[in-house]
This record gives structure tokens, sequence and C-alpha cells, in this order.
């Protein structure tokens, strides 16, 4: 088990690498120069050209390449963002609680939702509450993220003045961008749930259960629900790690000075360092995300701990 | 005549969906005596393990109607609520599935898996360790080391997997066992010591058996009486002495033996029964098997055969009731 970790861990080096590389090229290959975007289109073009040598910008892309990676390895540097000449992990740093706070919060609801009611339609299957909660499901999945977040403001900010519309001056700020991911992000988590659910109520080992004589309580929750919820698991890792990464839309919607938004308006403004580091970071949290469910999934099923200590 | 453990009465299943209506079982009539064993004999679709299933009350609800009657101990199990039938179930009728390899939970040790019968039924308030212990003698006792009881179904192989659904089944020690081809999953040498094992245990535990299967070998094994369900019905039951050797037969039993390789003649040829069972959804008039019957009348067509009775041997088939044939 132990090794696993240490292996998986090993193993996000050449993935964060090649990220590097692929968000690096990206760059790169987007037209416009930083000098440009940083002193603007008034500018003469000998100033730009003075300021893209400073930054290195003449210089072969692979030459650039390796020097912005052995600055990483060497000095933990990751350069300082055009715009604002701070090192570009004090801005990481001061937007990423927003963005996580949203995440988790927002996780933590659409499981609950999610999971419980997925649960709850797949045992009472074709019945009113299976039905609701499937119709339900299928809307919010289908609503567009920024169209639920603008009715909401609209209803609970302009209509009946409850919540504020914008910004996270006080906790309720948060309410309705997390209502928005929660509900979108439970719908799909709920459908999913009631699939996996119904299969394994299905399955030969359930009915061993049953035949024991016991209960339906003890056959949902002992021997159903672990079972079913494997697949879930994956899908939630996956879904926070997408929420890490910007629920862009969401917190343009409600001016959320988050990290999604942040790596957007860099990408806008050619700010390289940023776009490089945010993507970096997003990536890495990713990957534990990932090993975080990998491990869980570990914890549940005896199989896949016996294979991990191969 | 002793007392009757098991008696199905008109026993009729139907599995409705949009789509199709499947006749699974078609007016089963069985009956078990206390101690003794009853081998139901069919090929596959006849409708053995749905008869086996409804005994458990274990049919899909939504799907699967039932009708009829079915008295365990002078009471009828169809009309049980479920939280009598949870009483009945695994402690007084427990059933051994046919595929070992999923009937198991694969996230649960097994000793858990065994445990768990017994505390749903602790009628003797036994205590954790008291059912940790007898856990570790019903392993003991189907030949698995006490040991391994902390182990997961996935690291047991096929013929020990089987052996942990039969110390499932066996832990509270019931009074009826079904075992649905208890042995189908396994190899020929493994299956020899399931079944030697399973006898032994009856023995030991006085435990009327329901021995469903397709192998006519364990049947003239290990059975008293013998049932063969042909599309749901019940086309020949008697004693297995008088099953296999008697001298009337319908002609589906005597296909199901000549299906079976003689060492002594020497044939170049296997001799199956030509055809195949009739299709659940859409089932044939008359006699369900005429279509494939080699000794087919008209009447057969369409007349469903009543029951020949000769002692305690009872053959549906039109061959032996002449005045009806005439």
């Amino acid at each position: 088990m132990y090794k696993y970790v240490v292996k998986r861990l090993l193993f996000t080096i050449p993935v964060l690498i090649g990220v590097t590389f692929i968000v690096f090229t990206i760059m790169a290959l987007t037209p416009g120069d930083p000098g440009r975007m940083i002193l603007g289109q008034a500018a003469k073009q000998e100033a730009v050209a003075q300021l893209n040598h400073e930054l290195g910008y003449d210089r072969p892309f692979f030459t650039r390449f390796f020097e912005y990676l052995k600055d990483i390895v060497t000095k933990l540097d990751f350069g300082e963002s055009y715009r604002t000449r701070k090192p570009v992990f004090d801005e990481i740093w001061a937007k990423f609680p927003h963005t996580f706070k949203l995440a988790v919060f927002s996780i933590i609801f659409s499981s609950l939702i999610g999971v419980s009611l997925g649960i709850l339609s797949a045992v009472k299957q074709y019945t009113f509450i299976d039905t609701f909660s499937t119709v339900m499901a299928m809307f919010f999945a289908a609503i567009p993220g920024f169209w639920l977040g603008m009715m909401l403001i609209y209803f609970f900010s302009l209509r009946f003045g409850l919540l504020p519309s914008s910004g996270i001056d006080s906790w309720q700020g948060f309410i309705l961008p997390i209502v928005t991911l929660t509900l979108s992000g439970s719908a799909s988590l709920l459908r999913l749930t009631r699939s996996t659910m119904l299969e394994t109520i299905r399955a030969d080992y359930i009915r061993t259960a049953r035949a024991k004589g016991a209960t339906q309580k003890i056959v949902i929750w002992r021997h159903a629900l672990k079972n079913a919820l494997l697949p879930v698991i994956t899908v939630l890792g996956m879904q926070f790690g997408g929420l890490l990464g910007g629920a862009v839309i969401t917190e343009s919607v409600f001016a959320i000075p988050g990290l999604g938004n942040h790596i957007v308006s860099a990408i806008r403004q050619k700010d390289v360092p940023v776009v490089m580091a945010g993507s970096l970071f997003l990536a890495a949290l990713f990957c534990l995300v990932m090993l975080a469910v990998d491990l869980l999934y570990a914890f549940i099923d005896p199989r896949i701990k016996a294979k991990y200590s191969r | 005549m002793s007392e009757r453990l098991l008696d199905i009465r008109d026993l009729e299943v139907i599995y409705k969906t949009d789509l199709e209506t499947v006749h699974a079982v078609n007016g089963v009539n069985l009956h078990l005596e206390k101690g003794k064993t009853l081998g139901l004999v069919g090929e596959t679709g006849a409708g053995k393990t749905t008869t086996a299933l409804s005994i458990l009350c274990l049919l899909p609800e939504r799907t699967a109607r039932v009708k009829g009657e079915i008295f365990f101990e002078g009471k009828d199990l169809l009309k049980m609520k479920e939280y009598e039938l949870r009483d009945i179930r695994g402690e007084k009728i427990s059933m051994i599935f046919q595929d070992p390899m999923t009937s198991l939970n694969p996230i649960m040790t097994v000793g858990s898996q065994i445990g768990e019968a017994l505390a749903l039924h602790n009628e003797q308030n036994r205590t954790k360790e008291q059912i940790e212990k007898r856990v570790e003698e019903v392993l003991e006792m189907v030949g698995i080391p006490a040991s391994r009881k902390k182990d997961y179904p996935h690291q047991f192989s096929g013929g020990m997997k089987q052996r942990v659904v039969i110390a499932i089944a066996l832990a509270c020690e019931p009074d009826l066992l079904i075992a649905d081809e208890p042995t189908t999953a396994l190899d020929v040498t493994i299956q020899a010591q399931v079944l030697a094992m399973m006898n032994e245990l009856r023995e030991r535990l006085q435990t009327s058996l329901i021995m469903i299967t397709h192998d006519l070998g364990i049947v003239a094994q290990t059975c008293d009486d013998v049932a063969v369900m042909y599309a749901g019905e019940i086309i020949e039951c008697g004693s297995a002495y008088e099953v296999f050797t008697g001298e009337k037969h319908h002609p589906y039993t005597e296909g199901l033996f000549g299906s079976i390789p003689n060492l002594e003649v020497d044939s170049a040829r296997l001799s199956p029964i030509e055809g195949l069972m009739p299709d659940p959804t859409n089932l044939p008039e008359g006699c369900k098997f005429s279509p494939r019957c080699p000794k087919c009348m008209d009447i057969c067509r369409s007349v469903s055969p009543s029951e020949y009775v000769e002692g305690g041997h009872r053959i549906s088939c039109h061959l032996f009731n002449k005045e009806e044939a005439k």
C-alpha cells in the first residue's frame, strides 16, 4: 500500500512535465507577444522588442522551455506575473481559497443530495419519488450553469433581494454559486448512483443476502451500498477536480475572484507565467484528488487493495 | 407416510414485462417429506430455479406473478408477510445458489457473510464470540481452514467459494435446504467432494433437501424422490427407484436417459433429444413436449395429458391413459 502511494506520487512527475510542455506549447503558438500585451498598442516597436528580450522571448522555444523547467526544479521559481510583477503563487494563494471553498461545499452538498436521492430512487424504482427525482435530475443536468446562475440572481437578488448577486464580501455571497454548482452536480450524481445501485441490487450476492433473511435495510446498507458507490466515487473525484480547476463560468457569473477567473483573464492578457503556474497547480491538485479516490477505492474494495499491495 | 415438510400445490409463475409474458412455471405439484431428498431434474429453462426461488419468495417482485400454494410446515409461504418470511429464510429454509462466483459479496469477508445469517437468526442468544466460533465450525465442516474466515471471496478458488456458499446455507442448520445446481460450476473431482460433503451433512443434520440439477448421475447418487421438469411442468415424478428402473416412462424422461452415453454399447454418436425447449412466451397447445416427442399422437397436440398414477409414480402423458386416447 505504502509502496503504491509512493509509486503513484512519482507518476505525477511525468504527468506534470507533460502538462507543462503542452500548456507551454499552446502559449507559444497563440498569436501576440507578451511585450506588446504589457506595453499596449500605443507603445513603440523598439520598446516592445526590448521588453521581449528582457523576458527572453527572442530565444528559441526549447531553450525557453528548459529554462522554465530548470527554474522550477532548482529554485522553485515559477516566475512573476507580467501584469503585476508579483510572484505568481502570491496571487494563486490569494485566489485559491475562494475556489476551494466553492468546490468543497458544492461537492459535499451535491454528493449528499445526489447520492442519497439516487439510492432512494433505485430502491423505490418506478414509484413517484423515483420518477420525480429522475425528471428533476434530467432537468438540472440539461440546464446550462450560467443560465441557472442568472435565474437565481434574478429571483433571489433582484426580485426578493434576499441574497447578494455577486462578490464574496459576506458568506451569503457563496450561497447562490454553491446552489448553482450543487444543482447540476447532484443531478449527474443522482443519475449515476441510481443506475449503479439498480445494477447492484439485482446482483446474485444481494439475493444471497435476502435468502439469509436479511432485512431490506441490511441488504441496502451493508451489501449493496458500498458495491454501488465504487463508480460514484470516481465520478465524484473527477467532479471535484473539475470544480477546483474552475467553475469558471459560475465564478464569472457571480463575479467571484477565484482561481478559474484569474487564469482565464491571464490567458486573455497573455500573462504566460500565471497561466503556466495556474495550470500546473491545478494539474497537481487533480492528480492528488485522483490518488485520494484510488486510495478510497482500496479502502472499500479488498480486491483493489490486493492489487495495490502486489 | 411421514409428515410432509413441504407441499407445493398448483404453483404457477409468470414473468410479465411490457414486452412479453413468460410462462415459467405452469401448475407444479410437489411434496417433500422430512429428511428426504427430492431431485428436480430438467433442461436449462425448465423452471427449476424459478420453482426454488418461489419457495423462498425471492422472485423479482415487479415482474413475477405467483399463483398457487406452497405449504411449509403447514403454513402457506405465499401468504406470509415479509417479516414472517425473513424468519424462515436462512433459518428454516436456505438455498445454495448456482453460481459461486457471483453469489458472494466481493467486499465482505467470508466469515462475516457466514456469521451474518447466524446473527440474523440468533435465537440461542449467542454472543459475538460464540457466533465467531460457530463460523469457524461451519468453515471446518465444509473443509475450509477456520483461519481463512478473514479472507475475501476473491482469495478463494471456485470450488472453495462454492463451499463458502454451502457454509452460509448450512450455518443455521435449516430444516430444508434447496441446492440449485450446486456442482454445475465445479469440475468433476470437486463435484464429487462437494456432493459427498453434502450427503454427509444431510445425514448428520437430518435436513430435507431439494437437489436441482440436470445431472442424472447426481440424482441417482443422492435422491430419494425425483421430479422431472419440462417447460414449467412436472412431467414425471416418483421415487428414484421408480423413475430410474420403472417400465413406464414419459418419452422425455426416456430421452434424458437415452442421451447419457452408454459405455457398454459401442455407438459413434450421442443420441440427444431432437429440437429445443419450447419458447416459454409461446407454449404449444396440448402436451408441451409434443413437438419433440417421438411417440406423439394426434391427441397430444390439442389436449393436455392428465396424470397416470401407479403407486407414487406419476406420469403426465397420453401414452398411458388409453381410455383418453381412444
